[in-house]
């Protein structure tokens, strides 16, 4: 077999020069994620001036953000962002995101606000800007009933169920290391896979949980509450002031009119049952 | 009830919801390859010509493009493009963009390999009657050629319709994105919804692949013949 250098050679530095635009533009990015002044196409100035509030939310996690039967987005997370765009008198144009991509839509200027259950980690807070919270939530374990999970110290070696960039995974990745993580992109992957018996058991939101074994009663949740508890805020890009305050200023106001419990009982309660009370979900100690 | 799940499809605007998401990735995959065809025969004829610098930065275009996966591209053109350049437009244009430069590339070569195994007599006859450069690739070389990219090309035609499926990636709300948010819709009072939604998904891009492949495998065969 006679060898074609010339070909051979081009190949390579082909291949090389690829990996080098592909590296300096991951570079790049890390660097230049903050929104400035002059150039932020996300104040609130320019959304008014635009007309249209985007707003990342999610489109498959019923209650928080998902669309109904009729095409309609609905959910806990959409109503406070219809709520929003009503307030500063623009429209409303939703973004879909799923758990892994909410910073890059920030980041990239294709939303200008995450609405999309978003847990507030010391981790994410170097990336985005979070406002004042807006729900918070707790980790909790549910596994079958007949080898129930109670204690942390059982799941030692064991496999746990979470769904990618949840606060669940966020947990077991840092505080419990000799577990391992089974990691799907959606609830109902996640769900399926604890019926299948691919692991011992599944991490969530405990209120999601709640509302899942009422309807699976083969299932308990085991440990109620894990780690501490964790909130849930509205994120702006990072560095973006003018959204940032007068966000912070909405969800004060919309707390005084007890906007949040309206929204529960409108929203989560028909999923989680008379279980959980508005309390372990809404916020209403920021009046 | 066994079956409840297959009425999850059937509920409100579902079915009509799932066939916009199949229009939204074949459209986006018909524009691409409309672009891509176009820009690909022009690449596929400059790399037939003399010019090693032409060749070699079109070597590298093409190289580029059949190395870097196509959900890497979507995402430099979605995420990346608008934070360095600040060009900001909607998702649909940047993966028609995205999609259309990848088939571009590809195209190039099935064009160039075409053109090159036109028999050489013909190319000599032509320049022998006094055919410009043009009018050899206008009326010998692209004619002749044409025939023989068809089969290739419909088959880079179902592996762009099949590679729509990556838009959900970049929130578009293709045809399994929208599958995606009627699962979840459903999933406490349908379990088994995932399944004929995933089905139904299945029999729609099987619809729209399988004529384009029959069709490919028709003129493979035709063309052996002669």
């Amino acid at each position: 077999m006679k060898f074609n250098w010339k070909k051979i050679i081009k190949t390579a530095i082909a291949t090389v020069s690829v990996a080098s635009l592909v590296a300096t533009s991951v570079v790049q990015t890390t660097t230049t994620t903050t929104a400035n002044a002059a150039t932020n196409s996300s104040s609130v100035q320019a959304i008014k001036k635009r007309g249209v509030l985007k707003v990342a939310v999610f489109g498959d996690l019923p209650p928080y953000g998902w669309v109904n039967k009729n095409g309609k987005r609905v959910g806990y997370d959409v109503a406070l962002a219809r709520r929003m765009a009503k307030d500063l008198g623009v429209k409303i144009k939703f973004v879909q995101v799923n758990a892994n991509n909410r910073v890059d839509t920030l980041n990239s200027n294709k939303a200008d606000i995450v609405l999309a259950n978003f847990t507030v980690t010391s981790a994410r807070k170097k990336v985005v800007d979070f406002a004042k919270p807006y729900m918070k939530v707790s980790v909790g374990v549910v596994s079958p009933k007949k080898k129930a999970i109670t204690k942390v110290s059982q799941l030692k070696g064991k496999k746990v169920i979470v769904t990618k960039g949840t606060t669940a995974e966020n947990y077991f990745t840092q505080h419990q290391k000799s577990v391992t993580l089974l990691k799907f992109d959606s609830k109902t992957q996640q769900f399926n896979a604890l019926k299948n018996n691919r692991a011992a058991a599944l991490a969530d939101d405990n209120s999601y949980l709640y509302a899942w074994v009422k309807k699976n009663p083969k299932y308990t949740v085991g440990i109620k509450s894990i780690g501490p508890k964790q909130y849930i805020s509205p994120a702006v890009k990072k560095g973006n002031k003018s959204l940032l305050k007068w966000t912070n200023q909405e969800i004060t106001k919309l707390n005084k009119e007890d906007f949040f419990t309206k929204d529960y009982n409108k929203e989560l309660k028909p999923y989680f049952g008379s279980e959980v009370k508005p309390s372990d979900i809404v916020i209403t100690s920021n009046k | 009830m066994a079956h409840s799940g297959i009425s999850v499809l059937f509920e409100g605007t579902n079915f009509v919801r799932l066939l916009g998401g199949l229009w939204t990735a074949v459209w986006i995959a018909a524009l691409s390859l409309v672009f891509g065809l176009i820009l690909g025969t022009i690449f596929g004829l400059l790399r037939t010509m003399r010019n090693r610098l032409i060749r070699f930065i079109l070597l590298l275009y093409l190289e580029f493009f059949r190395i870097v996966p196509t959900i890497v591209l979507l995402f430099l053109v979605y995420y990346i493009l608008p934070r360095q350049f600040n060009i900001n437009m909607p998702a649909t244009w940047m993966a028609v963009l995205a999609f259309t430069l990848w088939v571009a590339a590809e195209f190039s070569d099935i064009v160039r390999g075409a053109i090159e195994s036109v028999p050489q007599h013909q190319r000599e006859s032509g320049l022998a009657l006094g055919l410009t450069q043009w009018q050899l690739f206008r009326y010998v070389l692209l004619p002749q050629a044409f025939r023989l990219e068809l089969p290739a090309t419909i088959n880079l035609a179902t592996r762009v319709i099949k590679t729509t499926s990556l838009l959900m990636t970049i929130s578009i709300m293709d045809v399994i994105n929208v599958g995606q948010q009627i699962v979840e819709a459903n999933n406490q009072s349908h379990p088994t919804g995932v399944f004929w939604v995933y089905g139904l998904i299945f029999i729609l891009y099987f619809i729209v692949d399988y004529p384009l492949s029959v069709w490919a495998k028709h003129l493979t065969a035709k063309q052996k013949e002669i």
